[in-house]
């Protein structure tokens, strides 16, 4: 398996707090890998150092064998990693197509002259740049009127549009953290069947998320992450008996957040079976 | 007589029709345009107001033509010295708002120091024309040369830094602009430079064809900014303004995009300058104070940021309400100030806002299949 994306001993600190510490990690090509542990494990701070928002303090990231060590994110995400971001960061005043242009953006080839002379070039780029919108927002289901201000849709859409932007970025591998948070059942199902899609396109997918049941099912691998490090990497069927991970969910030191930290491991547990089972019984139909 | 197509109930008595929840009730009368009913996914959403005639008959480019017709003809209506002056006032105003609107409404930069770009067109043509002897339109390269050096020099070290602090220091270009003027000799101290040319001679008054010269400038300065905002540029800074986090992980560089948005802003004010010198023939520092700094950027947030017709309105009302209430005297730029405080209160949008719209090409006519959902 070829890495696209390899990350050495990242750390990044803030005041006392080491966020990310010494986290070692690669992804695959095409794969999907899934990132998971407790709230302030680091998480979505190890994305923002891969994504050149956060300046790692030791460590490096490289991205198809070229190091992008605290780039700019600009550059990090024109070389082809697109993410999406924990609470939803559209441009809430613009239109939904708008805002999936914006994933074009680094593809347009248009100059402001063009656009001040309304060029064959620019009405042709522009054109692309509509149908290419249009095409992203029907891969990710988009139902709403595509041309009013996105704050304008219901939240589940907003979700699918920001999916939509990232992956207009035509990237090879996108980040996306949490995707699935505040979404309802049914959404969530059609998540699932998109993420699948997304993968199908060859797209490594690389995935911040705490409903295991999701996380279980579309994943190829899982890294679990705890106090910025990684303690275990593996299948979905080895992290599910890994005893590092159950103690990472249950070992948080103060009681208050021990007893946070349980409930999840308790709801994250009650999933896994309840996924088990279902994988179990589907295994049975299907006669394998 | 009943209707057959409400449903009846088993006994055959016929029912009311039928109710929509609460919810969505809710959502209809409160707030149509803001609120798509949730779960409703497979019709899109209904569109909150439709264009109306009015709007439909402003934003037609026909509309654009007859105003820009109606500019260029004005010396033939009222080709009185006042009107002239008044109204090439009014159409560099124009230019100046346009150009701030580039910078304060796409791109959510907030310049207080504006009109040192305008004083640095005004100066640059000012001197190359009267020391130097070049003809006026000679040295609008160099104007807009030393527009991009002065945009560089301001723009460079503080487009990196948090958008306040760029308040700050372009405030503090605004004056030092003005207080160099002041002190060099070769700009003519406090006096400032007089005796400037106009365009040249083409058989009309010198304020007529001044005039003209302004007024087609002006409107291709107005069409140049309006279609700027329309393009890849032009959505770069909007997303910036929007959110700039989520530009750069779109692979947007956000340090060039305010940048182009700032070099944009100071080569139009720059070209407004030029106009300026001409139409005044004298120009000293006092023209250039931070009062028309903050003019201009009034013009901006009145009339609507980030829209173009609303910006060239704002504009005029600035620069003509204060002629049209002559006749108050004294009380003039009190009952100025008082309305527009009246109207940033009750349309604190502006007087013609932004409205984020699609080209009708831009809406599908037919619903896509919907992408297979495995449930
Ligand atoms: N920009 C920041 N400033 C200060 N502390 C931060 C910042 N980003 C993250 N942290 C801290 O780093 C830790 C990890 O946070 P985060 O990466 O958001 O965790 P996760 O995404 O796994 O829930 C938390 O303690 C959080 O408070
Ligand atoms: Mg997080």
């Amino acid at each position: 398996m070829n890495a696209v994306l390899e990350c050495r001993d990242l750390a990044v600190a803030f005041g006392g707090v080491r966020a990310v510490d010494g986290l070692s990690f690669d992804v695959h090509e095409g794969e999907v890998l899934s990132v998971i542990g407790p709230n302030g494990a680091g998480k979505t701070s190890a994305f923002n150092c891969i994504t050149g928002f956060y300046k790692p303090t030791s460590g490096s990231v490289s991205f198809r064998g070229a190091d992008i060590t605290g780039g700019r994110p600009a550059n990090i995400a024109a070389a082809g990693i697109a993410r999406t971001f924990q609470n939803l960061r559209l441009f809430g005043d613009l239109t939904v197509l708008d805002n999936v242009r914006a994933g074009m953006h680094v593809r347009l080839r248009q100059n402001a002259f063009d656009a001040i002379l309304r060029t064959p070039r620019y009405r042709r780029s522009e054109q692309v740049a509509t149908d290419e919108s249009h095409r992203w927002l029907d891969f990710v289901g988009v139902r709403s009127d595509r041309t009013t201000q996105v704050r304008n849709l219901p939240y589940g859409e907003q979700r699918r549009v920001e999916i939509a932007r990232a992956l207009a970025r035509e990237p090879q591998m996108l980040l996306l953290d949490e995707p699935a948070a505040g979404l309802n059942h049914g959404e969530k199902e059609e998540l699932l069947a998109l993420l699948r899609r997304i993968s199908d396109l060859g797209t490594a997918v690389v995935l911040i998320e705490h409903d295991m049941g999701l996380v279980m099912e579309v994943s190829q691998r899982i890294v679990v992450i705890s106090y910025g490090k990684a303690i275990a990497e593996g299948t979905p069927a080895q992290i599910r008996t890994d005893p590092a991970v159950i103690e990472a969910y249950l070992g948080a030191e103060d009681a208050e957040a021990r007893s946070e930290a349980e409930q999840i491991a308790a709801e994250q547990a009650e999933e896994l079976r309840a996924h088990e089972n279902r994988a179990r019984s589907s295994a049975q139909e299907e006669g394998r | 007589m009943t209707d057959p197509s409400l449903p009846r109930d088993p006994a055959g008595t016929q029912l009311p029709p039928e109710e929509s929840s609460a919810y969505v009730r809710a959502v209809e009368t409160k707030q149509p345009a803001n609120v798509a009913p949730a779960g409703t996914g497979l019709t899109p959403a209904a569109k909150g107001h439709g264009p109306t005639s009015a709007s439909r008959v402003v934003s037609s480019p026909w509309f654009a033509v007859a105003i820009v017709v109606l500019a260029i003809a004005l010396p033939f209506i009222d080709s009185g010295a006042y009107t002239l002056r008044i109204a090439t006032d009014a159409l560099i105003f124009v230019m100046l708002a346009v150009g701030l609107n580039v910078v304060v409404g796409y791109c959510g930069l907030l310049d207080l120091g504006y009109a040192a770009f305008f004083a640095i067109g005004a100066y640059t043509a000012g001197l190359l024309s009267t020391t130097f002897g070049w003809p006026i339109i000679a040295t609008i390269p160099a104007v807009v040369v030393m527009a991009v050096v002065g945009g560089l020099v301001i723009g460079a070290p503080t487009l990196r830094l948090r958008s306040d602090y760029l308040a700050i220091v372009t405030l503090g270009f605004g004056e030092i602009i003005r207080i160099t003027a002041n002190n060099l000799d070769i700009t003519g101290g406090p006096n400032g430079l007089f005796g400037i040319p106009d365009f040249g001679d083409f058989g009309y008054r010198s304020d007529v064809t001044i005039y003209w010269f302004t007024a087609v400038v002006v409107s291709l300065a107005v069409i140049a900014s309006s279609r700027l905002g329309r393009g890849r540029l032009g959505r770069a800074w909007r997303f910036v303004r929007e959110d700039e986090d989520a530009a750069e992980a779109m692979g947007i560089h956000t340090y060039k995009v305010k940048f182009a948005a700032y070099v944009t802003g100071a080569i139009f004010g720059g070209l407004a300058g030029v106009l300026f010198a001409v139409h005044q023939t004298a120009i000293s520092p006092p023209s250039f104070n931070f009062l028309w700094s903050a003019l201009i950027l009034m013009a901006v947030v009145l009339g609507g940021m980030g829209s173009t017709p609303g910006v060239v309105v704002g504009a005029l009302v600035i620069s003509l309400l204060p002629e049209l209430l002559r006749g108050a005297e004294n009380w003039r730029y009190l009952v100025f100030g008082v309305l527009l405080i009246v109207v940033m209160i009750f349309r604190p949008q502006g007087i013609w806002p932004h409205t984020p719209s699609e080209p009708a090409s831009a809406a599908r006519r037919e619903p896509d299949p919907q992408p297979e959902v495995t449930a």
